[in-house]
């Protein structure tokens, strides 16, 4: 059974581990390897059997071949209607055929189905709309990657990225001292000009306990100081735990299930902790779902709840404007075209598009904010979910990808593109980057700063 | 001839219909699982219950989702073909006192008028539907030997049903394939993709569920999904 020293079926679970896997530039040698990697065959039929039960067995059963999925998924239109596209040819030719086949497949078809599951869909759950028998192919495609990953069949980066989960319990090598010194760091940065702005570490009993983006911390420390500065304005009680604050599962993304676990078990052990009114996620779509929608499940909750209340940072803001504990300046709302990102991971997976709208109703001119077309649950992926934003391999396939959204924004004439997630905001950067089309996009932090109206007690000395 | 097909091949071809169903029905909800599913079915019932009726009731209606509305053609020929498909079989008036004799249930019965119009639309249809299969290449790819029979055995009981009422030939050659099409559809229900019939209601309820607990029902959000 010949396994590679960097593709293999082993986790890699320590920082070693890590800067082993991160020494094979861009994954070279590891590629190399999985051409010859073994399927374990009794081992895949037995996961199956084990796992894959009544829901997903009907589905690829009563699959009706009608093919009404076809239109719905952006990577079919944007890829020329290539009917190898369909999301219903997709997981039939894969998960399918390895499920007829009783597990009894060879290598090729299992690179075959990784590049299928990873750079043909971004499981965006959108085809899961479109089709009259209920088949999501978007969760059939989830399944199908931890089998993958099961067997070592997964794309360098994300076997990476789960391995930094399990090694530092965060997306990146970010330790708990770099979270805690870098928010501490970025608030000081600050107080001058908010008085008694803080950042209240392991706070117990506070209403809200606050969760980031390791790559807020690794890669814009500012977007920790802007959700202090909106806290404190709103004045909150709020705390970050100094263990459990990383919100991300970037092994959702490579179907490692026992990482996703350990990871969201490190959330909940902060929530139990503490035990804030409630848990305060950062502008990220898939940190939510894995943290607070599908995070239950993987902890065994059987309520599929997570031990505290917890909500997404677009539902936060709603509220804090809602209910007049931020203000706006009218005179400071934004008054050009502007439009919004509907994240497949909060809109479609848990139906928030009523909090983001509220939001834009407040801070942008009445007449300048323009929908794209389709919106809300109907929206297109950004063209980089799912993690098709980090794969290298797939690189030339992920900015194809990035045609439907490019499309979406230049229909709206909008140039500035509000992304309330970090994978949205990384793809509409990078679509800009490939087919500069004279865009600007942001968080809605940094806006919100900028047109909020300080509290008299809360503003600085002369 | 005609006395097997409507007695003993009759009973036989409705209990493996009806146990098959059954059975299969019972399976399918015995093997969900809330943490292999990710959906926590019993926590959660009224808000279960509620997403899978909104589910199916919104499925059921010509044009009542996106997904019919987007794509006109293939809603019209579907429900072309299932409103005959159900309404005929069920509530034709030669149907309804065959199954008053045979069973004493008695049931609502459609005009002669009705059922002719309903079983031309649902073999227009059915046609439609077969074209649309094999010209379309994103329907082609997906299209086996097994979906052309399937469409040509749920369309066999029309086509020998109109030849039986308008007298072509044999009558009774033509009412005796009618009934032997009829009981091989009978049948092939359980196990074959015409599961549908019925597994249609339990993967709608389910993905009903999946939404009204997990993915927005409970933030009061009413997507059509």
């Amino acid at each position: 059974m010949p396994e590679g020293i960097y593709c293999n079926k082993q986790t890699v679970d320590t920082p070693e581990g890590v800067n082993k896997l991160l020494s094979d530039t861009s994954g070279n040698t590891y590629y190399q390897e999985m051409e010859v990697l073994d399927v374990d065959t009794d081992l895949l039929w037995k996961t199956i059997q084990n796992t894959c039960k009544s829901r997903i067995r009907t589905w690829l059963e009563i699959c009706a071949h009608c093919g009404m999925c076809a239109d719905s998924c952006f990577l079919y239109e944007v890829n020329g209607k290539n009917p190898k596209q369909v999301p219903a040819y997709k997981i039939q030719s894969t998960l399918g055929e390895i499920i007829k086949r009783k597990g009894k497949v060879d290598n090729a078809l299992m690179r075959h189905a990784m590049r299928v599951a990873w750079a043909e869909c971004s499981c965006c759950n959108r085809c899961g709309m479109y089709c009259p028998h209920g088949i999501d192919t978007g969760i059939m495609f989830g399944y199908l990657r931890g089998l993958l990953y099961n067997q070592g069949f997964v794309p360098w980066e994300l076997k990476i990225g789960a391995g930094m989960h399990r090694a530092y319990r965060a997306q990146m090598d970010v330790t708990d001292e770099d979270f805690v010194d870098t928010f501490e760091w970025m608030v000081e940065e600050y107080e001058d000009d908010y008085p008694g702005l803080t950042v209240p570490v392991d706070k117990q009993g506070a209403d809200i306990m606050y969760t980031v983006n390791a790559r807020e911390v690794k890669h814009y420390p500012e977007d920790l100081a802007e959700a202090a500065i909106l806290f404190h304005l709103a004045g909150e009680s709020w705390t970050v735990p100094s263990k459990g604050w990383e919100q991300t599962s970037l092994a959702m993304f490579a179907g490692d299930w026992a990482a996703c676990k350990m990871q969201v078990e490190s959330v909940y052990e902060a929530m139990e902790r503490l035990t804030p009114k409630r848990m305060v996620g950062t502008e990220c779509g898939h940190a939510h779902r894995a943290t607070v929608i599908e995070g239950p499940y993987w902890a065994g909750r059987k309520d599929g709840q997570p031990p505290a209340p917890s909500i997404h940072y677009v539902e936060w803001l709603a509220e804090a404007l809602n209910t007049g504990r931020l203000r706006v300046d009218p005179s400071k709302r934004i008054k050009e075209l502007v439009t919004l990102q509907d994240s497949c991971n909060y809109i479609r997976n848990h139906g928030l598009k009523r909090a983001t709208r509220d939001i834009m109703s407040h801070i942008v001119e009445p007449g300048f904010f323009i929908e794209m077309a389709p919106n809300k649950e109907h929206n297109y992926c950004c063209g980089g979910g799912g993690g098709f934003n980090g794969i290298g391999k797939f690189r030339k396939e992920r900015n194809i990808a990035l045609i439907k959204k490019r499309d979406q924004i230049l229909e709206t004439g909008a140039k500035l593109v509000i992304a309330p997630c970090h994978n949205c905001w990384d793809a509409i950067r990078d679509l800009e980057e490939e087919y500069e089309i004279g865009i600007r996009w942001s968080f809605l932090k940094p806006l919100l700063i900028k047109m909020l109206v300080i509290p008299d007690h809360l503003k600085p000395e002369e | 001839m005609h006395d097997l097909l409507t007695g003993t091949f009759f009973w036989i071809a409705l209990g493996i219909c009806l146990t098959g169903m059954l059975v299969r029905f019972v399976l399918y909800f015995k093997g969900l699982s809330w943490q292999l599913d990710r959906v926590a079915y019993r926590a959660h019932p009224k808000a279960g219950l509620k997403g899978a009726v909104r589910s199916i009731y919104k499925w059921l209606i010509p044009f009542g989702t996106r997904g019919w509305q987007t794509q006109p053609f293939i809603t019209l020929a579907f429900f072309g073909f299932h409103l005959g498909a159900v309404f005929v079989p069920l509530f034709l008036m030669g149907h309804v006192f065959f199954v008053e004799e045979k069973l004493g249930i008695s049931l609502f019965t459609l005009s002669a008028a009705a059922g002719d119009v309903l079983s031309w639309t649902a073999l227009a249809a059915g046609s439609l539907l077969l074209i649309r299969r094999l010209v379309l290449p994103e329907v082609r790819i997906l299209t086996t030997w097994k979906d052309i029979m399937i469409l040509g055995l749920s369309m066999a009981p029309f086509a020998t049903g109109l030849l039986a009422r308008y007298q072509v030939g044999d009558y009774g050659f033509w009412l005796n394939m009618h009934i032997l099409c009829g009981e091989v559809l009978l049948v092939a229900i359980p196990f074959t993709k015409l599961s549908h019939v019925f597994l249609f209601f339990a993967s709608r309820a389910q993905l009903g569920m999946d939404f009204g607990i997990k993915r927005g029902g409970m933030k009061g959000t009413k997507m059509a999904w």
